[in-house]
């Protein structure tokens, strides 16, 4: 049976290009006057992807591995090291853009060269779903206010009846109905779901063309979970938006997305089809995290789980050289005795993200056109040399 | 005789706004060595159910009736010093839900974990230590984190600590809640074959209490079903995966999205969970059951033995 959800996508709409988020850490005094270097958290460390329109692209990953980090470098929420961020907004949008004085080439600018001032119209087009939705709406404001605020900020609605009538009409399509009964209610007085749901209300109602969605549904329980995926999923035909859906939870990815980026340690290292990178991951991270994911089923307790990695996390300041993974990796441990090639690469050299598949992109020397990029690489640099 | 036989425990909380009937007559048997899942969304009273078995229910909550027998003997009307004295970490104890908040910060590691061996047992402290590096090594942590504060240890770290604490006094039944939830899978996976291999060496029972259908099915022989403060199907795992009964099971498993297979489309159950303070008069589910019909608005459904060991609180299944 093939997806339930598939659509038809789009043309691209955003292109991301080794986009770096780097922390400075604090230096104090005496590193100061030691001349000690100054220090960063790689957060996310070069990140190229692309969106098309009515895409849902997953960001998926442990903890610390840069996937919300990256979303929020898209909304300008964090400070960007380096990297370009070309982003297609909408035709009316490009004309204030326009008008503003912003350049732009076949209707894409760029996100990250922009003014704050010139973000700002962007910002309508740009939305972000948050996690925790107990956190993200201000107690003290109505499910009206909480809306109307974002029509007030973009100057949607010149009367208040429009902008009720806009409200009205969001709520609809997040099936928060009767509208009239929750119009007025507080935060407090409704459940995760129904707040979740007024969070997916505000980030759509100025009618964006990519929403950022950060974990959407992990504080949620699973038997209201379905129906918020599901709202995601209508919207995307219904709005003609686009989705960043950042999950640490492949079974949701699988079920929700087009193409999966798995990150790691503030890259990615392997991106394609959703379902087919669950089926057959191409990296041996991607195949460790899926071979320690709990299946519901019974006979589990009967076996111990295979864990195909091995350690922890490293630091994010100190990133291991070459193959940020190879510390870790069971690949290159089990044959770096027998490939001798791989002791010459992995700890040295980073494998850049290529496509070793139609559609499927990996980073890692296991594969041999990987390699020969790296080695043609080597060999200009030698002869630049 | 069962090790822990629970019936039909209460557990209220009585707050200025009503009385929350959090455990609402529960009832359950505990064999030796036996592992025992409970699931349940959020507020089903899971977690208090947990307390309650160590007489730890924090204020304003408590212990309204019921039994709790452990080799027959009820702790339920034992004295708070009895329980603290024989019951508490020497006969059962409990893992707790996010171990970074469970443990000291000012104190290492090593003076966390011989603290109940000190106070429970004739150990000198020299003694205790050495007890507590096996506990340390059982859990697959080198001795040297002894002498470590928490904040110096990873999440997975601090995890395996709390369950060598929990595993200090040999306890017959371990209280496992929520055990790795806000852990990385990875980390997840490696602290559950953890509690596999304890299960299989020191044959303890464990208690197994999360949300998470997938951790539940990873060591759980019987599964019990929780929902708005009672069990409402009891059965082996396989049963409760392979025939379930209730209609809340079934809308359960049916809304968890899966890693394997077709991709169907993915079940939902409206509406939210009752209030605690005035549960519906009939079947607690009846409000968002899909198979709602005359009795279950009326008449709570009592818990049957539908087929041999597999139970079930549903009128679709009971004769009235």
């Amino acid at each position: 049976m093939s997806h339930a959800y598939r659509v038809e996508l789009g043309e691209e709409i955003l292109r991301v290009q080794d986009l770096k988020v780097w922390f400075p850490i604090k230096r104090d005094i005496t590193d100061i006057l030691l001349r000690k270097p100054q220090l960063y958290v790689h957060a996310v460390d070069g990140v190229s992807f692309n969106i098309r329109k009515r895409e849902i692209f997953c960001l998926v990953g442990e903890s610390g591995c840069g996937k919300t980090t990256t979303g929020k470098a898209l909304l300008r929420l964090v400070p960007v090291h380096s990297g370009k961020a070309f982003f297609k907004p909408r035709k009316e949008t490009l004309e204030i853009l326009d008008a503003m004085g912003v350049k732009s080439e076949n209707g894409f600018v760029e996100l990250f060269e922009l003014k704050d001032s010139q973000f700002r119209p962007l910002r309508r087009e740009i939305q972000m779903i948050y996690q925790d939705p107990y956190g993200s709406l201000n107690p003290r404001f109505r499910i009206k206010d909480v809306l109307e605020e974002v029509l007030l900020v973009h100057k949607i609605g010149s009367t208040k009846e429009e902008r009720l009538e806009i409200i009205a009409k969001a709520l609809e399509m997040v099936k928060l109905t009767p509208v009239e009964e929750f119009i007025d209610r507080y935060p407090h007085q409704l459940s995760g779901g129904q707040r979740q749901r007024v969070a997916i209300a505000r980030a759509i109602i100025g009618n964006p063309s990519l929403i950022i969605a950060d974990e959407p549904v992990s504080m949620l329980d699973v038997s209201i979970r379905a129906e918020i995926l599901e709202v995601l999923l209508n919207l995307r035909t219904m709005l003609d938006v686009s989705f960043i859906f950042i999950t640490h939870d492949l079974a949701v990815a699988r079920y929700i997305c087009d193409r999966i980026a798995v990150m790691y340690l503030g890259k990615i290292v392997e991106l394609g089809d959703a379902r087919e990178v669950i089926a057959d991951p191409l990296h041996p991270y991607t195949e460790a995290l899926i071979a320690a994911i709990p299946d519901p089923d019974p006979a589990n307790r009967l076996k111990f789980r295979d864990l195909k990695i091995k350690g922890e996390v490293p630091n994010a300041v100190f990133v291991p050289p070459g193959c940020r993974f190879h510390p870790r990796c069971i690949y290159y441990e089990q044959h770096k005795e027998t490939d001798k090639e791989l002791e010459q690469l992995c700890p040295i050299v980073e494998p850049p993200l290529s496509e070793v598949k139609p559609g499927r992109y990996v980073s890692c020397h296991r594969y041999p056109s990987i390699r020969e990029i790296v080695k043609s690489g080597l060999s200009t640099k030698n002869k630049q040399e | 005789m069962a090790l822990l036989e629970v019936e039909n425990i209460r557990t209220y909380f009585y707050t200025l706004r009503g009385v929350v009937k959090a455990v609402d007559g529960v009832s359950f048997k505990l064999e030796k060595g036996e592992t025992l899942g409970i699931v349940g969304e959020s507020g089903c009273g899971k977690s208090t159910l947990a307390w309650s078995l160590l007489r730890l229910v924090p204020p304003p909550g408590r212990i309204v009736g019921g039994q709790i027998r452990i080799d027959g003997k009820d702790i339920v009307a034992m004295s708070e010093s009895e329980v603290r004295r024989e019951i508490r970490w020497k006969r059962i104890s409990m893992i707790f839900q996010g171990a970074m908040n469970a443990l000291n910060p000012v104190y290492t590691v090593g003076d966390q974990i011989i603290e109940p061996l000190l106070l429970h047992t004739n150990m000198t402290k020299h003694e205790a230590l050495e007890r507590a590096r096996e506990l340390i090594e059982a859990v697959g942590l080198a001795p040297s984190i002894l002498e470590r504060y928490p904040h110096e240890l990873s999440g997975g770290q601090k995890q395996r600590v709390v369950i060598a604490m929990a595993l200090a006094l040999k306890p017959d039944i371990v209280i496992a809640d929520e055990p790795t939830t806000a852990l990385d899978v990875v980390v997840q996976a490696q602290i559950l074959n953890l509690m596999k291999k304890l299960h299989q060496e020191e044959k303890m029972s464990i208690i197994l209490i999360t949300h998470d259908l997938g951790v539940v099915t990873e060591l759980s022989e019987k599964i019990a079903v929780m929902y708005a403060g009672k069990i409402v199907e009891f059965g082996s795992a396989e049963e409760i995966f392979e025939n379930p009964l209730h209609p809340y099971t079934k809308a359960l498993i049916r809304a968890v999205p899966r890693l394997k297979g077709d991709i169907h489309k993915l079940e939902y159950i409206p509406g939210t969970p009752p209030d605690l303070r005035s549960p519906p008069p009939g079947c607690r589910f009846a409000p968002r059951c899909p198979r709602r019909f005359e009795p279950c608005d009326k008449e709570e459904p009592p818990i049957i033995e539908y087929s041999k060991g597999h139970y079930v609180a549903c009128w679709l299944y009971s004769k009235r």
